[in-house]
């Protein structure tokens, strides 16, 4: 039986028994762990490619979590993966909406970026301390309400004021975001959905993007 | 002698509630007073150019345009979210002024910003609000929680209305923690009267006390509020200007996904227990076309306000729309429609993937307001059978130009206004617009959507 399988088809329950079935063979839970990101990976690809849809995603990974928490206490050591580059990400400040910032969070890590999100209704100066903290090159500011325009500009201004801007791509994006909304907030790109979030992140940090012009 | 409501057919319901819409009533019964005859003619225009487009039976003079907002006409009227909620006078002049300066077709009401002293008294979880949670001039705005959990469908479609009283009141309403101690009435029957008795000892526990007091002094509040509503209400209509919508309910999944499960619940339960969830959808149908039909009875308006969430383009597959979402929205839809309501259905997001599903209801019977769709496509798709409204983009609103928005709206009438069956309206409603962005909209409908 298939584990990056089982994961990528949605199967659950039988996702869940290989895992157990062969941690108690003793086999490497690093492993299991690689081959069950290898799963989501193909859920991600299926979702970009329009065959999944937001309901398969957060069920995968829903999956991933229940796989992690069996095999992560069994794991003594850590190997370092290496990453395609970091990103900053949160929902702006008075917006607490966080679907859509979920969705790209998730695609962003199965496509092998190191995600540090800072969840919802963040602060301009947050977002500030994170991309110093961590020295990601790139930025991501999710909203849905109307509001969240100046809160995107304010917080692009914050980065501006500590003397980032340059060092730091800024990407916006959620419910009514239009290239209008980039203009007006100074954002560097605006991404339509998760998909177009990933391609903008990977040209950034000079990746080759997978989606549609391979 | 006049037939009785359960003899009419549909259609004859529908036209008693049209002409209660045309001819509406002061709270005494009375033809209401309209302010001046040229309001009173405007107001009768308004409605027939709504019933027109709507009914697809004829031409309307113009295409109706409703610039729909959410806090606008708060932030337009130069006062913080926070006051409109707090301060009920001052938000009803910020509505007054709203639909004076806009002067659009029909209005949605006063009722946006809502009695902010309700919320703090019920202590209302499901919310954050200015000065709970978001500051001040901000709009509320829902938490999503397992408000109902994964293992209680039995419970909620067993008895839906006593769980709702006594496990989701619960959790939604801090100060309400006591109504779980209720005994279910469907226990108090004629079987011994001791039975009887024992159910109401719940209401002798201080914690039930507790809740029941909080219920009283909050119920008060809002009837405060709705007093002011039903008088704004009386004084928008008397200068010319319809109400919208008589009563509003939600899709059967929304109401699980949204009120009760949240979105990560109800989409794992789509794969863990699907038979579940079409259950409760299923116990849901006859609930919410009651919720919808009987205020907007009550009203004497017959659009009933459906606002669709988890149905949109990519929130889940073709399939699973067609498993679990739209057979009982269909459902809820038809029941409106046989009560002789118009189910005013806003498509938030997109419905592109969805337009040959949704296309299967009676001829000119239910408004489809679209958000992101494409609107030549629904056009194409609905135009023979449903009215669509639509689509100026909220952030064209906000940070667009009155050109760009007269731009906007031409493209959309050449597009959708063909033959009739078209409402210009914005995609979603809209809390941040520039003023001269909504003034352009409204009038550039004025002008340019006129049938010759």
């Amino acid at each position: 039986m298939d584990l990056v399988e089982a994961i990528a088809d949605l199967r659950e329950e039988e996702a869940l028994k290989i895992v157990k079935d062969r941690l108690s063979a003793g086999e490497d839970p690093l492993k299991i762990l690689e081959e069950a990101r290898k799963g989501l990976e193909i859920v991600g690809n299926r979702f970009a490619s329009g065959e999944y849809f937001i309901p398969d995603l957060i069920y995968s990974g829903e999956i991933m979590k229940q796989i992690t928490e069996i095999v992560k206490p069994l794991i003594s050591q850590t190997t370092q993966v290496k990453k395609l580059g970091k990103v900053v990400i949160g929902t702006v400040a008075g917006d607490i909406h966080d679907i859509g910032k979920n969705i790209v969070v998730f695609m962003l890590e199965v496509n092998g970026f190191e995600v540090y999100d800072l969840g919802v209704d963040v602060l301009p100066e947050r977002f500030v301390e994170k991309i110093k903290e961590t020295g990601a090159p790139i930025l991501g500011l999710s909203g849905f309400l109307t509001l969240a325009f100046d809160s995107m500009k304010r917080t692009i201004e914050a980065l501006k004021e500590a003397g980032l801007r340059d060092k730091v791509k800024v990407m916006i994006g959620g419910g009514q975001v239009t290239d209008e909304v980039r203009k007006y907030t100074g954002a560097d790109a605006y991404g339509k959905d998760a998909m177009a979030a990933v391609s903008l992140a990977k040209a950034w940090v000079g990746a080759s993007s997978n989606f549609g012009r391979r | 002698m006049e037939k009785k409501w359960e003899e009419m057919t549909p259609e004859e319901r529908q036209e008693v509630l049209i002409q209660r819409w045309l001819s509406p009533k002061d709270p005494q019964g009375e033809n209401l007073k309209f302010k001046t005859p040229e309001a009173e003619a405007e107001y009768k225009a308004r409605v027939q150019r709504l019933v027109d487009a709507i009914q697809l039976k004829k031409v309307p003079d113009r295409v109706p345009v409703l610039p729909l907002p959410n806090m606008f006409p708060v932030y337009y009227y130069g006062i913080t979210v926070q006051e409109a909620m707090y301060d009920y006078e001052k938000c009803f002049a910020a509505f007054k002024k709203f639909v004076l300066d806009f002067q659009p077709d029909a209005t949605m009401g006063c009722m946006g910003p809502g009695p902010g002293r309700f919320y703090d008294l019920v202590d209302y979880k499901v919310y954050r609000w200015p000065g709970h949670g978001v500051g001040p001039n901000q709009c509320y705005q829902a938490v999503e929680d397992e408000y109902m959990k994964a293992d209680e469908y039995d419970a909620l479609v067993t008895d839906p209305t006593y769980y709702f009283l006594t496990v989701y009141f619960p959790r939604a309403f801090g100060s309400l923690k006591g109504l779980s101690l209720l005994s279910p009435p469907t226990y108090v029957l004629e079987f011994y009267p001791t039975f009887s008795a024992v159910h109401f000892i719940p209401f002798a526990l201080p914690p039930v006390q507790e809740a029941l007091k909080v219920m009283a002094e909050a119920g008060a509040e809002v009837l405060k509020w709705i007093q002011g509503v039903v008088g704004w209400n009386l004084e928008i209509m008397a200068s010319g200007f319809p109400l919208l919508a008589g009563g509003g309910c939600k899709a059967p999944f929304d109401t699980i996904g949204d009120t009760l499960r949240g979105t990560k619940g109800i989409i794992i339960d789509m794969y863990r227990q699907p038979e579940k969830v079409l259950k409760a959808v299923e116990a849901l149908v006859p609930i919410m076309i009651k919720m919808g039909s009987e205020a907007a009875k009550q009203n004497g308006v017959p659009l009933v306000f459906m606002p669709l969430h988890k149905g949109a383009d990519g929130f889940m597959s073709d399939q699973q729309f067609k498993t679990f979402y739209w057979p009982t929205l269909k459902k809820v839809i038809l029941g409106l429609i046989e009560e002789g309501c118009i189910p005013f259905l806003v498509a938030e997001g997109g419905f592109n993937s969805r337009l040959e599903v949704i296309k299967d209801l009676p001829k000119g019977k239910v408004v489809w307001m679209f958000d992101q769709t494409d609107m030549a496509q629904a056009k194409k798709t609905l135009g023979d059978s449903a009215c669509i409204a639509g689509n100026v983009p909220t952030d064209l609103l906000a940070v667009g130009t009155p050109e760009q928005v007269k731009e906007y709206v031409k493209k959309l009438i050449d597009t959708c206004a063909d033959g009739g069956g078209f409402i210009l309206t914005n995609g979603a409603f809209f809390d941040e617009a520039k003023p001269e962005n909504v003034k352009a909209m409204v009038e550039f409908v004025k002008e340019y959507g006129v049938y010759r």
